[in-house]
């Protein structure tokens, strides 16, 4: 094979890969600061993927263009779902979180199938087939703009955490819980909007990955877990950490496609993900907490 | 060898912040020895390497003649050493009973025998009473004694409390302090307890170690050590402790 | 023995164990078809579940991928049979051990390495993930065009060969799930069963009180492990199909861990009574449906992830340690 193939292939890797990561730093930064793991998370994105279909099928409307709404969509789910629901269960053990969210989960696969039937769907924009040449390299458009608008939102997320007061203040909640409730902040309200943020992250990835893959409902605990392998390779809670495992997983399931076989492309990030929880279980960017 | 536990020139840093600093002590079988000092001073961070939740930076640390720096926890307790944790932790959801069973059981293979001298351990501590009670449910002094049980049914030659006073009513500390007399009286158990209740430590020690910034600045008899003028300036201050 | 098991355990729980016993033994006689599938396939979760529990419930060790126990006890008996013609209870032979190794290879990998809390249960995940993908590309069990075991009319129960009427796979699986109870009730109460409470409760404090909490994980590992794959020698003998996408899927591990933790996690009646209860529910919301006339896939599904989120918001320790202080019966063991 020549090897302006596997450049064309690992760009595009790395490209999916940045959907991927902002897809993981929503787990990342629910995980952080709420300390619950999402096992809907993949499932929550499936809902922002048929969103998007459907606005495009009913109505033509480009996803990118519908990708700020259809965030603030999930926003205002993922905020009264952990306003309501999950923050009675933040104190409580690691398997009771898990049995509310699987059951989440559950409920939301087949509410889809319900809804949209199990044949795949997807979205042909007029830019569906277009590609950019770069001297030897060819992107695809769809997942060339992809890619920049994962980066863009990932930025935007990174401003609101370092420039903004309630950024702030949900980052105080992380590190101390306790503090926080002492000097007078609304934990509650701040766990809910990083439950919406992170919800908004995942749609947002949602709309993206609409461009590049077709959905059908079982997708949900397929990306549940890929963003788990991705968040723990790039370090549980890290926000940069979640981007690098992105890329990271993106560019090895590309080459695992090209090299072998696609279908045993996630064999291979799960093996990555071995090595990492063996070698540096606290993942790539992540800091070692002292036991 | 009349020393049980003996701690040779130990070190221990955190990033650069000395902790411990090239501490010597003895702890003679058979005594009772205090480790006072303000917070900070080191005492937790000696205790921790002791029991082998860390290992010294240098130095070495022997029991009963052998080494046993850097060895892990569990087999540092099976070595004869039990100890309890500054802020208790016995197993919530267990109950008393069964709390101290598990602590039986490291020398015991049978759950029957462990049962019975579990038995006499709490009795010993004053709660067979609550034996059937949760962990949880029981109050702090209760939970303090328990602690102790828990590390004294694991037949230990030496008993390492990390204040087990704390936070205890003037009564309630009279009963440890008894309870910890007779025990050392009655069966040879060597304790070294980090205490900053001075009513007990004066009450229950042989001899005294005053730790400060890592480093040991007096060692010897209750009496002589609080009558040591380095010892009143950087630690007892003006504080009546007759 | 039967004494020092029984110890401790008030009249009425003894009674009432008898008879469901006794109801589940006389339950072939009476149950039609259907039910007698219906009743197999909560006595195969309430198995399942008891040795998920020894993981999770007693020795605290969050278990995600218990499907890839039953996936290697599957396909090593199965592949043993269709290759060789070597019966399941030989095939066990290979079986258990396959699956124990895999168990201790985890625990190994993990328990070293300080891995633990979601960290452990992802590896579990992960593994279990691995091998799907694995055994899908694998050859010599045929990888995922699935590997099947010679079906024939038997005229008569092969007990050593598994072949037969389904009654058969009852009695096995009834049999199976009793030895597991009173597997767990003994292991409760021994001493490797005290030891793995106090892991379960603190870590760190168990270590200070002498216990080799490394070696005492990977008993509770491998354990739970080669109980766990004879479930799924069963699974191949009884569907007679295999594969890889159904047996190592992460949805089989979740089924496995849902009965427990909706029956009660680390109980030893939770598990039977969860798999009773979900199984039985999913079985009346397809009747219920029917009846209705509602033809949706997904309904049911629907329906079941309500209950259960309703369920873990109310109870949640789960239902037995509900029930049983409400029955009088409060286990002491917990």
């Amino acid at each position: 094979m020549p090897a302006d193939i596997y450049l064309n292939v690992a760009v595009g890797g790395v490209l999916t890969g940045l959907v991927y990561g902002l897809m993981a730093l929503g787990l990342s930064v629910i995980f952080g600061v709420v300390r619950v793991v999402n096992f809907a998370h993949g499932e929550m994105m499936t809902i922002a993927m048929y969103i998007a279909v459907t606005l495009f099928s009913a109505f033509h409307l480009d996803p990118l263009l519908m990708l700020v709404p259809i965030a603030a969509v999930l926003f205002a789910f993922g905020y009264v779902l952990q306003a309501g629901m999950i923050n009675a269960f933040i104190t409580r053990p690691e398997h009771s979180q898990f049995l509310l969210l699987v059951a989440l989960a559950i409920i939301i696969v087949n509410v889809l199938l319900i809804l949209f039937g199990p044949d795949a769907q997807s979205v042909q924009t007029s830019y569906s087939f277009d590609s950019f040449q770069i001297g030897p390299l060819i992107v695809d458009a769809t997942k060339a703009y992809a890619g920049i608008a994962a980066i863009v939102v990932a930025l935007a997320l990174f401003v609101f955490f370092r420039s903004t007061r309630v950024g702030t203040a949900i980052r105080a909640c992380a590190d101390n819980y306790t503090g926080a409730l002492v000097v007078g902040l609304d934990v509650k309200h701040l766990y809910a909007l990083t439950f919406g943020l992170g919800a908004a992250c995942v749609g947002a990835a949602g709309v993206m990955l609409v461009l590049i893959v077709d959905v059908t409902p079982p997708l949900g605990p397929a990306y549940t877990l890929l963003a788990f392998v991705i968040v723990i390779t790039g370090g549980l809670g890290s926000m940069p950490g979640a981007l690098i495992g992105g890329l990271l997983i993106g560019l090895t399931e590309a080459m695992a496609g090209l090299l072998f076989t696609p279908s045993a492309k996630s064999m291979f990030a799960f093996a990555i993900l071995v090595l990492v929880l063996l070698f540096r279980p606290q993942g790539i960017m992540g800091k070692r907490t002292t036991s | 060898m009349s020393a049980l536990l003996t701690v040779d020139a130990v070190s221990k840093r955190f990033r650069g912040l000395v902790a411990v600093d090239r501490l010597n002590f003895e702890v003679p079988a058979g005594g009772i020895y205090a480790v006072i000092g303000p917070n900070g001073a080191g005492k937790t961070t000696l205790f921790n390497m002791i029991a082998g939740v860390f290992a010294p930076d240098s130095g070495a640390i022997s029991f009963a003649g052998e080494r046993i720096d850097g060895l892990p926890p569990d087999r540092i307790c099976r070595r004869g050493i039990g100890r309890t944790f500054q802020i208790v932790r016995p197993f919530p959801a267990l109950s008393v009973e069964d709390n101290v069973i598990v602590g039986a059981l490291l020398h015991r293979r049978h759950v029957v025998d462990a049962r019975a001298h579990a038995h006499e351990v709490l009795r010993r501590l004053d709660l067979y009473d609550k034996r059937a009670q949760r962990a949880s449910s029981l109050t702090l002094p209760d939970r303090k004694r328990l602690e102790v049980a828990r590390a004294l049914a694991t037949d230990p030659k030496l008993l390492l409390l990390d204040e087990v006073m704390a936070g205890l009513r003037p009564t309630e500390t009279d009963r440890i302090v008894a309870i910890l007399k007779e025990l050392n009286r009655e069966t040879g158990l060597t304790i070294l307890l980090i205490e900053h209740v001075m009513r007990a430590v004066m009450a229950l020690a042989s001899r005294i170690l005053v730790l400060h910034h890592g480093a040991a600045i007096a060692q010897g008899t209750p009496g002589a050590v609080v009558r040591d003028p380095a010892v009143i300036h950087s630690y007892l201050g003006a504080e009546d402790v007759s | 023995m039967i004494a020092r098991l029984i110890e401790g355990v008030p009249r009425r729980a003894l009674l009432l164990l008898g008879v469901l016993l006794v109801a589940l033994i006389v339950a072939p006689l009476i149950a039609s078809d259907y039910l007698l599938t219906v009743l197999i396939l909560i006595l195969y979760f309430a198995y399942i579940g008891q040795a998920w529990n020894i993981m999770m419930g007693f020795a605290g060790q969050l278990s995600l991928g218990h499907a890839l126990y039953v996936g290697l006890g599957a396909y090593a008996a199965a592949s043993f049979y269709v290759h060789f013609g070597i019966g399941p209870w030989l095939g066990l032979m290979v079986a258990v051990p396959v699956a124990a190794l895999a168990g201790a290879f985890i625990g190994f990998l993990a328990f070293r390495f300080r891995v633990a809390g979601v960290y452990f249960a992802i590896l579990t995940i992960a593994v279990a993930e691995f091998a799907r993908v694995g055994f899908d590309h694998w050859g010599w069990t045929s990888g995922s065009s699935g590997l099947f075991l010679p079906v024939a009319q038997y005229t008569h129960n092969d007990l050593w060969l598994l072949r037969g009427h389904p009654v058969m796979f009852y009695y096995v699986i009834l049999a199976a799930s009793v030895l597991a109870f009173i597997l767990c009730r003994a292991l409760l109460q021994s001493r490797v069963g005290y030891f793995w409470l106090a892991i379960r409760e603190d870590e760190e404090a168990a270590r200070s009180a002498g216990i080799d909490t490394f070696h005492y994980k990977m008993v509770a590992v491998v354990i739970s492990a080669a109980m766990t794959s004879f479930a799924g020698v069963f699974y191949a003998f009884f569907y007679n199909n295999l594969f890889p996408e159904q047996v190592f899927h992460i949805s089989r591990s979740i089924e496995i861990i849902l009965g427990p933790i909706v029956g009660g996690i680390g109980t030893l009646f939770g598990p039977v009574l969860g798999a009773f209860v979900l199984t039985g529910l999913a079985e009346t919301l397809t009747a219920a449906l029917a009846a209705a006339g509602v033809d949706l896939p997904g309904a049911k599904q629907v329906f079941y992830g309500i209950c259960l989120l309703l369920v873990i918001m109310a109870l949640p320790d789960g239902i037995w340690p509900w029930l049983s202080k409400r029955i009088g019966l409060a286990e002491r063991d917990k």
